[in-house]
């Protein structure tokens, strides 16, 4: 393993938040602005602590601690059992072990603030913050960690080689493992929160409520590159030991997805509209990220490409599709971009990754499996503790909130207090 | 209908395990795979179309 290049890749993770964070209040209004970016910082912050605190002991690590059972023949591990407070990791150099552990701790501490950033975006103007940072803290407590043990920590879903004679599932920057995660956690937010007061008129027609500032949010884009090639090349370092000459490979790759998903929407919107729809485009761009990062370092640069711009196109019409025909209210489009592009990159791996071992059916079939723990046991045990932390304390904000803004409801004054930018709190009562 | 759309999904899931241990060739696997993924689309149709309704009838 190269230290000093997986904790140069690892302290570029935040960028991605950031990116994030930035594309996350520039597509919401602006009256809730300062509520979405203080709402990332929180996201992150509980989410953060959280890990430390339990998450990582129950996201484990290769060769660690488990809680395991035998059934049907096979050696069941589903959670980790590391000491609680990280304990177990030692951050004085004395072995090459704890070093190589404290790294993966610090990666994962920055892949959950990531994850936990995700579903703001489908809670946009309408999420409180208190539930925000509950949600953070069931993301980094429980859902993440679990996934995360299945597939970075040595669990069930990486040992299907062992135990079933079928390849190991593949994430190899955490399109499944960090995007898939929170993207539907954020399907779970939108459900619960339910659509922005004046979004479905009464006949359920959806109104267009555009972003506040896509400037913020293309700018986003730039830094969510940057966070999302240190994610993917430091996640295929430490936990799929790529090598140097991968980790160029891995950073071509990925900004190779994003343009190729940016480019398909810009077309897409281009002959749909006459002109290239700016947030749609954005979306494109960062679900490419997204597709990209299962198969980063193991995907040729023309694959890549054509990843990023399926991708691309599935977001920008999946993105109508929620809004329309499901109703589902996601002004950040979190759902299409993080959990389908996601998806859809754990079936490109499964389809052209290149590997030095098992046929191509066994990896598209473990890939699947991957998938299928995602949807049929994550989405039930992420919905299901949303729904129990909306009954403590209730995601949607009232009436006041939705009339005056999340910032003023909330946090008592506007991200831009000198401009009078929405006329409808001074309309007489 | 959203606790029976849960648990569809939990069952399109365990089919998916089932396959794996009851299973050994990649066909046989392959088929119940796909078959435990109908089982889970399913499940989250009926939960889409839970979350539909109850909008429309909020509305």
């Amino acid at each position: 393993m190269n230290l000093e290049l997986s904790l140069f890749s690892i302290l570029l993770v935040p960028f991605a938040a950031a990116g994030l964070a930035l594309i996350h209040q520039g597509l919401g209004r602006s009256r809730s602005a300062a509520h979405a970016m203080l709402a990332s910082l929180c996201a992150l912050a509980v989410s953060a602590i959280v890990f430390v605190l339990f998450g990582s002991a129950w996201a484990g690590s290769v060769g660690g601690a488990t809680h395991s059972f035998l059934a049907g023949g096979a050696h069941w591990d589903w959670l980790g059992a590391a000491p609680f407070l990280a304990r177990g990791i030692s951050f004085d150099g004395s072995d090459a072990a704890g070093l190589s552990r404290s790294l993966e701790l610090c990666l994962e501490l920055f892949a959950v603030g990531l994850g936990a950033i995700i579903p703001l975006s489908a809670g946009a103007d309408r999420w409180r913050l208190g539930p925000i940072c509950l949600s953070s803290a069931l993301l980094g407590g429980v859902t993440f960690p679990i996934f995360a043990h299945w597939v970075w920590g040595g669990g069930w879903l990486a040992q299907l080689a062992a135990n079933f004679g079928i390849p190991s599932f593949t994430d190899a920057g955490g399109a499944g493992v960090v995007q898939v995660v929170g993207g539907l956690t954020a399907l779970s937010v939108a459900w619960i929160a339910g659509p922005r007061r004046g979004k479905y008129s009464d006949d359920g027609i959806p109104a267009a409520i555009p972003g506040h500032n896509i400037v913020l949010v293309l700018f986003g884009c730039i830094l969510a590159l940057v966070g999302w090639t240190g994610l993917d090349a430091a996640a295929s370092i430490l936990f799929y030991g790529a090598g140097p000459q991968q980790v160029v490979g891995v950073a071509i790759n990925a900004i190779l997805a994003a343009s190729a998903g940016c480019l398909a929407a810009v077309a897409i919107t281009r002959s749909r509209y006459h002109k290239p729809d700016a947030s749609l485009s954005a979306n494109g761009w960062i679900a490419g990220l997204v597709a990209g990062s299962a198969s980063c370092a193991m995907i040729s640069p023309l694959v890549a490409i054509f990843i990023g711009a399926i991708a691309g196109v599935l977001a920008t019409y999946t993105i109508e599709a929620f809004e329309l025909h499901l109703r589902v209210d996601d002004p950040g489009g979190a759902v299409s971009v993080h959990a389908l592009a996601g998806i859809w990159g754990l079936i490109a791996l499964g389809l052209f990754g290149h590997f030095s071992q098992g046929t191509r059916g066994g990896h598209l079939l473990a890939q699947l499996v991957g998938i299928s723990a995602l949807l049929g046991f994550m989405l039930p045990l992420i919905h299901a503790g949303n729904l129990l932390l909306n009954r403590f304390s209730t995601y949607r904000v009232d009436d006041d909130g939705h009339r005056l803004g999340m910032d003023v409801r909330e946090l008592g004054a506007g991200a831009y207090p000198e401009f009078v930018i929405h006329a409808d709190e001074f309309v007489p009562r | 209908m959203k606790l029976f759309a849960c648990v569809l999904l939990l069952s399109g899931f365990f089919i998916v395990l089932a396959a794996l241990v009851l299973l050994t060739s990649l066909q046989q696997r392959f088929a119940f795979v796909a078959a435990g993924f109908c089982v889970e689309v399913l499940g989250l149709v009926l939960l889409t179309q839970s979350y539909k309704s109850m909008t429309e009838e909020q509305r």
